[in-house]
C-alpha cells in the first residue's frame, strides 16, 4: 500500500475531469500541485462532514416528528419549501441551532478539572473524524487504503471511551461521573462482540483492508452468509455509539444527559455533532463489510463512461458507485433513527447481560460456522 | 474547522461568570459532598472481563486474516483457546458478576 500512489490517484481523480493535461509527478511543480490538491481534498472532506452532521440532526428531528405524528422544525428555511411538504420544511434549523450554541457562554464550573474538561470534546471529535480515513466511498475514493483498516477502525472507536470517561470525571458533577462510568462499561462490553461480528467477513476475505473486503463482495454481499455476524455487529455498534435503546450514558430523564450535563455552548455542540457523525460511520462500516460498499447487487456494474453526443463523461462508474454507497449508508442511518423512536431504553443489567451472555456466544458461534463452512467448501469462492 | 468554530465562538459569546452559575448542577439544590463519589465495584469487574476478551480479540484478527492458509489444525487450536476463555466467562457468570442488582 504505497502512500504516494494513492495520493496521486486521488488527486488525479479530482483534477482529472477539469484539467486535461498530465499532472507532473516530480520536481517542485509536482510537489506544489500535490499540496494544493491535498488541501482541496481535506476541505472537501471536512465540508462534507459538517454538512452531513447538520443534515442528519435535521433528519432525525423530522423522522421523530413523523413517528410521533408531529411536523417537526418548519420555520427556519425558505417558506415555499415548507409549504411544499413537511419533509422540506425547516432545512436551516440545525445551522441556526449551531450558531446559537456558538453564541452561548462557555461555562466551566468551579469543581471541574479544567484541562480534562476542555480536552474531552476535542478527543471525541478528532476520533470521529479520524475514522473517515479508511472508509471507501467508491472505487478508489478512499483517503488511505490501510492494510489494517478494520483494526484501525476498532482502535479509533475505542477513543470514544477515553473522551467520555474524561468528560465524566473532570466535569466534577455526580451525574456526569455516573454517566461516564456507565458509558465506559457499556462501550467496552460491546466492543468484544463487535469484533466478533467483524471477524466473519475478515475470515472469508483474508484481509483487514476495507477496499479488499468490498471488492470481494462482487457477486454475493456478505450479509447473506454472515447474517448472524451482521446482526451482532449492528446491535453492538448501536451500543458503542450510545444510541437508544442503549443510551444509558446520556439518559436525559434520570442522569440529566450524563457526561454532557456540565457542558455548554460549542463544547456541547461538538459532542452532539460527533454522535451524529458516528452514526454515519457505523452505517458506512456496515455497508462496507456486509452490503457490498459501492457495488450493485448480483455483480451488476456501471458503465465506465457515458457518451452524450460529443461529450464524454468520464469516471461515471466511480461517481455512481459513491451514490450507491451513500444510499445504502443513509438507509442504515434511518434504521438507527427508527430504533431510537421505537424502543424504550434498556436497563443496565439487561444491557450487560445481552452483551456478554447473548451477543458474545452468538458471535463465537458465527465464527465457528464460518470456519467449518470455509473448511468444507472448495477453494476459490 | 473545529478550531475556527471555537475561535468565532470565543469572539462572539458573552462571558459573565458569577458564583451560582459556576456551581455544579444538582437540580437547583446546593451540592452535597464531593463530586467524585465512590462507585460500584461492578464497573471494575466488567473492565477486567473486557481486558481478557479484548486481548483475545486482538489475537483473533491476525488469525482470521491468515485463516485460509493455516488449515484445520489452527482452526481447532483457536476453538480450544476460545473455549478456555469461555470457561472463564462461565465462571464469572456463575459468580454473578454479570448480574447487576
Amino acid at each position: 500500500m504505497n502512500f504516494e500512489y494513492y495520493l496521486w490517484k486521488l488527486t488525479d481523480l479530482i483534477a482529472g475531469p477539469f484539467i486535461h493535461t498530465q499532472v507532473p509527478r516530480d520536481g517542485w511543480t509536482g510537489l506544489i500541485l500535490h499540496v494544493i490538491f491535498m488541501a482541496i481534498v481535506v476541505v472537501i472532506i471536512l465540508a462534507f462532514l459538517a454538512l452531513d452532521a447538520f443534515f442528519l440532526i435535521w433528519l432525525e428531528r423530522k423522522i421523530s416528528a413523523r413517528i410521533q405524528n408531529r411536523l417537526g422544525p418548519m420555520v427556519s428555511g425558505p417558506r415555499w419549501l415548507a409549504k411544499f411538504s413537511m419533509w422540506t420544511g425547516g432545512i436551516f434549523q440545525t445551522l441556526w441551532d449551531t450558531l446559537k450554541l456558538m453564541l452561548k457562554e462557555d461555562i466551566i464550573n468551579r469543581r471541574a478539572d479544567r484541562l480534562g474538561f476542555m480536552l474531552a470534546p476535542f478527543i471525541c471529535m478528532a476520533a470521529t473524524f479520524m475514522a473517515f480515513l479508511v472508509i471507501p466511498f467508491g472505487k478508489g475514493l478512499v483517503a488511505q487504503d490501510l492494510n489494517i483498516g478494520v483494526l484501525y477502525l476498532v482502535a479509533i472507536g475505542s477513543f470514544a471511551v477515553i473522551a467520555i470517561l474524561t468528560a465524566g470525571w473532570s466535569s466534577g458533577s455526580k451525574y456526569s461521573l455516573l454517566g461516564g462510568l456507565r458509558s465506559a462499561a457499556q462501550i467496552i462490553s460491546y466492543e468484544v462482540p463487535m469484533i466478533f461480528g467483524i471477524l466473519g467477513p475478515v475470515m472469508i476475505v483474508g484481509s483487514l483492508s476495507l477496499v479488499d473486503i468490498v471488492e470481494a463482495q462482487k457477486n454475493t454481499w456478505f450479509f447473506v452468509p454472515q447474517i448472524l455476524a451482521f446482526l451482532v455487529y449492528f446491535i453492538s455498534a448501536t451500543a458503542e455509539i450510545n444510541r437508544t435503546p442503549f443510551d444509558l450514558p446520556e439518559a436525559e430523564s434520570e442522569l440529566v444527559a450524563g457526561f454532557v450535563t456540565e457542558y455548554t455552548g460549542m463544547r456541547f455542540a461538538m459532542f452532539f455533532l460527533a454522535e451524529f457523525t458516528n452514526m454515519f460511520i457505523i452505517s458506512a462500516i456496515a455497508v462496507s463489510l456486509f452490503f457490498g460498499g459501492w457495488m450493485l447487487p448480483f455483480g451488476l456494474e456501471f458503465p465506465k463512461v457515458i457518451q452524450l453526443g460529443n461529450f464524454v463523461i468520464p469516471y461515471i462508474d466511480i461517481l455512481l458507485g459513491a451514490v450507491v454507497f451513500f444510499i445504502k449508508a443513509y438507509f442504515f442511518v434511518i434504521v438507527l433513527m427508527w430504533f431510537r423512536w421505537t424502543y424504550p431504553r434498556v436497563r443496565v443489567d439487561h444491557l450487560l447481560g445481552l452483551g456478554w451472555k447473548v451477543l458474545l456466544p452468538v458471535g463465537f458461534l458465527n465464527m465457528l460456522l464460518t470456519g467449518i463452512w470455509m473448511m468444507i467448501k472448495p477453494r476459490g469462492g | 474547522m473545529v478550531a475556527g468554530a471555537l475561535f468565532f465562538a470565543w469572539l462572539m459569546r458573552p462571558s459573565k461568570p458569577d458564583p451560582i452559575k459556576l456551581d455544579v448542577y444538582e437540580c437547583g439544590e446546593e451540592t452535597v459532598g464531593p463530586s467524585q463519589v465512590q462507585f460500584n465495584i461492578k464497573f471494575y469487574l466488567a473492565a477486567i472481563l473486557f481486558v481478557v476478551f479484548d486481548v483475545e480479540a486482538l489475537f483473533l484478527l491476525p488469525w482470521a486474516v491468515a485463516f485460509k492458509d493455516l488449515g484445520i489444525r489452527a482452526f481447532i487450536e483457536m476453538i480450544l483457546f476460545i473455549l478456555i476463555l469461555f470457561v472463564g466467562l462461565a465462571y464469572a457468570w456463575r459468580k454473578g458478576i454479570l448480574k447487576w442488582a
